[in-house]
């Protein structure tokens, strides 16, 4: 393979609130991720997951330990710093879509890229083509009331893809999706990383959603308590071929 | 993002509560408006004002009574401030009576004016058809009326006046002259055109009071102003026994007064206005934080997918002060439209000055900027974790 680490987190501690009265989301977490990677995240809430999640996408700092992104150490980069690391390295997808409502598909798309200082004609051009990828050339004008849920997490997946990132953070992204258009959305996330190499993290507490990533870490009370990969024989490829022109079904 | 790109989106975003945004703006537009409706007016009085004092000419001296028993002034006064004061060219007493003239069936009620000779010297007017009023007119008490052009038209038309005889109040009076048209800003009212004038000897029989409204006192050339404005009144403080009976201006001063009070009063306008546009800066900073905590999912989005504190802080102050500016356009047509109905509708004329308006408007847009700071800063420094939990 040759591919580099990615992620590779020692010794991460985050607590919240002030000294003495200070709770620990996480207490020492060591985890290295290679670049191309498609895993998993789980845990009963409350195990950290998402303070993880946070301090991975460079939204939040670990009170203590190293975070290396990329060889280098990002535990201590100022607010700007972070901002440009993600907006530059990674991308997000949420369990509820998050799009900007007034915006269309194309404009939602456009947004990280539009922080990246790049002029319009570019950005347009980017865009089109992240939407091409998970399938939503058709409806580049529609805002996001005019789609269904799976169009809307596939336009977040598109804007999370759009400057080509090294890293997708996703949080439960087929949450608020039934079981059909999840499996859209797992194909999607399983393709991206096996074309395009982008290395995708996924939060989940579905067995069978973690089953369709490559290695799952399991997560309890702020402590890895597990750390696998997915035997072949295990690993479910994802189905719900991607409906070329047909909208997604909704819940 | 540019500038343009900047204001593109915060067009949007003002679109998206088009009521709102209205309603915000309101306060920067009632502000603007009131500034340039108010200042425009307060300046075309002034410079109305201005206008007729300086039409007396600089060697012009006011004498008016400042009311009260026994404090009278008579043409008797006039010609004695010309014997008895050195640099006195020509002392013009002055009384306007209201009354009835009538020609042949026609009638009009207007200002009949009691004078002497010297009056053209004082308010500039010109004889366009036969003469003025001569000293022996007065002096012969003659009953000879010399018309403005707008009483000589309701009378006669078109016809010749000269030589007819009209009637004051019953008194018949020979038509001797038609004064040309002078048009507004006349010293001694809106219209100067509209009035009979008579001799004062004349006029105090008809009307029966020897009291003048006041008296014009021209200086002679190389004379000073100021020494003889002195000069007489100590001769009224003398005579009255008061220093107070008679007020005595010449034109400057005139001037300087009114320029001073209606420079004081435009500022004073301009400073209430002042007051309604920071008012509308917090309406803004009111609705702008409101703004930010409804949008701080929206805050949260952009900053996960890069956007820095000071993008978003640029963001929510172009928001601000696109706001204000847009209101200060509004308020800038709305004043001058507002100006031109006050002055149609009061009589007043408005002038329009280019700096109040940049005033106004720059005002406008520095209270949307200044007020957009605290709500910019809130919007720029929340946590974007909480920011994307939020409902």
């Amino acid at each position: 393979m040759g591919a580099g680490i990615l992620i590779e987190l020692r010794g991460i501690v985050k607590t919240y609130g002030q000294a003495g009265l200070a709770v620990p989301a996480l207490r020492g977490v060591d985890l290295r991720v290679a670049e191309g990677e498609l895993l998993s995240l789980m845990g009963p809430s409350g195990s950290g997951k998402s303070t993880l999640l946070n301090i991975v996408g460079c939204l939040d700092r670990p009170s203590q330990g190293v975070y290396l992104f990329e060889g280098r150490d990002v535990s201590s980069l100022s607010s700007n710093e972070l901002a440009e690391t993600r907006n530059r390295k990674m991308g997000f997808v949420f369990q509820n879509f998050n799009l900007l409502p007034r915006s269309t598909a194309l404009a939602n798309v456009e947004l990280p890229l539009i922080y990246r200082g790049l002029g319009p004609a570019r950005r347009q051009k980017m865009a089109r083509e992240a939407l091409a990828v998970v399938g939503m050339s058709h409806r580049l004008h529609h805002r996001p009331s005019q789609l269904s849920g799976g169009e809307q997490q596939r336009v977040a997946i598109a804007r999370a893809l759009a400057g080509n990132p090294k890293l997708i953070l996703a949080d439960e992204p087929t949450g608020n999706l039934d079981t059909r258009t999840g499996e859209e959305i797992m194909s999607i996330f399983q393709r991206i990383n096996a074309e395009l190499g982008v290395t995708v993290l996924q939060v989940t507490h579905d067995p069978q959603r973690s089953r369709q990533t490559r290695r799952i870490v399991q997560l309890r009370d702020g402590q890895i308590v597990g750390d696998a990969p997915v035997p072949d024989e295990l690993f479910v490829r994802a189905g719900g071929a991607l409906p070329a022109a047909a909208g997604g079904s909704t819940r | 993002m540019n500038l343009l790109e900047s204001l593109l989106l915060a067009l949007d975003a003002l679109r998206a509560n088009k009521m709102r945004s209205f309603l915000t703006m309101l306060g920067v537009i009632i502000g603007v408006g009131a500034v340039i409706g108010l200042v425009s007016v307060g300046t075309g009085a002034t410079h109305k004002v201005t206008a007729q004092v300086e039409s007396l000419g600089s060697n012009v001296i006011m004498v008016t009574p400042s009311g009260g028993r026994g404090r009278d002034l008579r043409a008797e006064d006039a010609a004695m401030l010309a014997d008895r004061v050195p640099g006195v060219a020509e002392a013009v007493p002055v009384t306007n009576q209201s009354a009835l003239v009538v020609w042949m069936g026609h009638s009009t009620q207007t200002r009949v004016t009691g004078t002497n000779e010297a009056l053209p010297a004082v308010d500039r007017s010109t004889v366009a058809a036969g003469r003025f009023l001569s000293s022996q007119d007065v002096s012969y008490r003659r009953q000879v009326a010399v018309l403005g052009s707008t009483t000589k038209e309701d009378l006669f038309g078109l016809r010749d006046a000269v030589g007819e005889t009209v009637r004051i109040n019953g008194y018949p009076f020979t038509v001797i002259g038609v004064l040309a048209k002078q048009g507004e800003g006349g010293l001694f009212s809106s219209n100067s055109d509209d009035r009979v004038i008579i001799p004062f000897s004349t006029a105090e029989r008809v009307f029966g009071s020897t009291r003048i409204g006041n008296i014009y006192v021209l200086t002679a050339p190389g004379t000073s102003v100021d020494l003889t404005v002195n000069h007489i009144k100590r001769i009224f403080e003398l005579r009255f026994n008061s220093d107070q009976a008679v007020t005595v201006y010449s034109q400057q001063q005139i001037l300087a007064t009114v320029s001073s009070i209606t420079g004081t009063l435009t500022a004073l306008l301009g400073a209430i206005a002042g007051v309604s546009l920071l008012v509308g800066g917090i309406g803004i900073m009111n609705i702008m934080l409101v703004s930010v905590t409804e949008r701080t999912r929206e805050i949260g989005v952009r900053k996960a997918v890069g956007a820095k504190n000071r993008q978003i802080l640029a963001q929510f102050l172009v928001e601000s002060t696109l706001t204000s500016v847009i209101g200060g356009l509004i308020g800038i047509a709305l004043g001058e439209v507002g100006s031109q109905v006050m002055s149609r509708v009061g009589g007043i004329p408005s002038i329009v000055t280019w700096q109040w308006v940049l005033l106004a408007f720059g005002f406008a847009a520095a209270v949307g900027l200044f007020f957009g700071i605290y709500p910019a800063m809130r919007a720029a420094r929340l946590d974007p974790i909480e920011a994307l939990r939020h409902d």
